[in-house]
């Protein structure tokens, strides 16, 4: 039941960012922006660049990428359409929707933001499937934490800043976890040596998940 | 007698504060290079810290009882036992800053332990501005609530496991030595876990008074 459900919420988020499709443009063209502006200002020859400055470099990027991308979450549909879903569909199934799209888009936009960012800076990635693997798990847990986040934003006044101020603290264990585990990636350290960082993103991502799905249901109900 | 019943933890707590205060200074401590008196702190600042957990501990509590039974005197509660655990926050802050000073030489330190402090005062003090944006009194307390147990539980993240995984200066972390090394006739211990205790009463008292400040107030809102 609760499957179905994510299962038809997930379809009419695609279908309707396939309808007007600018906020994906928009996305992908804040993406390349961003990386452009950073590859002038660094005036980064390729390899130039410090590998911790390019790793963090990258993971902000991503992180304000993201917060823009999932804080539009709760505010683009209208208040009555709210209320539609709320009489048919049960809130943990809202907010698994929004988390599942959520981190689809961010898997997507990493991908092809890291193939974009290693063609202007240059990639000192040692352990590539590693890398791309932190991607993975960092997409993950951006999506639950900044869905739940964007949830309790979306009820201010003020939703914008709200965003911001709320997101940036919160996400900052796992960006450090995130930092930890790229640098490991990017000195091509092997993956059976950092199992115990991926368990602890793992685990994150799933904590997270989970206490979204048990609080969204309070703020659902308005 | 009935009050008397009532209040006799108060007195425990002024008694214990007293011998915290008298023993911590006066009492004996084990003597180290580099260290010397500074380690009188862990009466001063650990138990800061205790007392804080505990505090946002019980305002989590308090939160979900809030969201079970919408009752906005539990909001009330919640909300007065967040404020008393930021100013232990800060005192541990402070009296952490005095001794870094005194022991690694600068007042703040590139440390993951302090950084990771910082965060959650700022993750606290986002709370603030969540209750502050929103103009309704129910949607303000369910929604500072929703937020007070998501934050709790990141924060527990945040101090607990975070510092363990990274080299750390802070004592018992990073493979330093915690106060337990070198207590070896237990003195500390006589004064550490009464400090733990009285300071801990301090913070609920504090907070009940605050919880009867604040429900007085609503309740003079409500007559207007």
């Amino acid at each position: 039941m609760l499957i179905n459900e994510i299962r038809v919420l997930v379809k009419k988020e695609i279908q309707m960012e396939w309808r007007q499709k600018y906020a994906i443009h928009g996305l992908l063209l804040y993406l390349a922006s961003t990386i452009f502006v950073c590859y002038l200002s660094f005036k980064a020859k390729q390899q130039a660049i410090n590998p911790i400055t390019w790793n963090t470099l990258f993971w902000l990027i991503i992180l304000f990428i993201a917060v823009n991308a999932i804080g539009k979450s709760f505010t683009q549909e209208s208040k009555q359409r709210n209320i539609f879903y709320y009489s048919i569909v049960s809130p943990e199934a809202v907010i698994y929707s929004k988390i599942f799209y959520n981190a689809l888009v961010m898997i997507g936009i990493s991908f092809v933001g890291i193939l974009f960012y290693s063609w202007v800076m240059g990639n000192p990635v040692g352990n590539l499937p590693l890398y791309l693997l932190s991607l993975l798990l960092g997409s993950i847990g951006f999506s639950a934490t900044l869905t739940m986040v964007a949830g309790i934003a979306a009820q201010g006044e003020n939703s914008a800043t709200l965003m911001s101020v709320l997101s940036f603290p919160i996400i900052i264990p796992l960006l450090l976890l995130l930092l930890k585990l790229s640098k490991s990636a990017m000195d091509g350290i092997s993956m059976q040596e950092n199992w115990d960082e991926m368990a602890n993103l793992a685990a994150l991502d799933v904590i997270v998940i989970v206490l979204s799905g048990i609080l969204f249901p309070y703020i659902w109900r308005h | 007698m009935e009050t008397l019943k009532k209040n006799y933890w108060k007195i425990a707590c002024m008694l214990l504060l007293i011998y915290t205060i008298w023993a911590g200074f006066m009492g004996k401590v084990p003597r180290q290079a580099i260290l010397n008196e500074t380690v009188r702190n862990l009466y001063f600042h650990v138990t800061m810290w205790f007392t804080m957990i505990f505090l946002l501990g019980t305002s989590v509590y308090h939160s979900i009882q809030y969201l079970r039974k919408s009752d906005i005197k539990s909001d009330l509660i919640s909300n007065a036992y967040v404020e008393t655990g930021l100013v232990f926050a800060t005192l541990g802050l402070v009296t952490g800053s005095l001794w870094a000073k005194f022991t690694w030489g600068d007042w703040w330190t590139n440390d993951p332990k302090l950084n990771s402090v910082a965060i959650g005062l700022l993750i606290y003090l986002a709370y603030g501005l969540v209750r502050s944006s929103m103009p309704d009194e129910q949607q303000k307390a369910r929604i500072s609530n929703v937020y007070n147990i998501f934050a709790f539980v990141i924060f527990m993240i945040l101090i607990w496991i975070l510092p363990r995984m990274t080299d750390s200066l802070h004592p018992g972390n990073g493979g330093n030595p915690g106060f337990s090394k070198y207590d070896l006739d237990s003195n500390m211990r006589l004064v550490f876990y009464p400090a733990i205790i009285a300071w801990t009463l301090l913070g609920y008292w504090i907070t009940n008074l605050r919880i009867r400040i604040k429900k007085l107030a609503y309740l003079i809102s409500e007559n207007e």
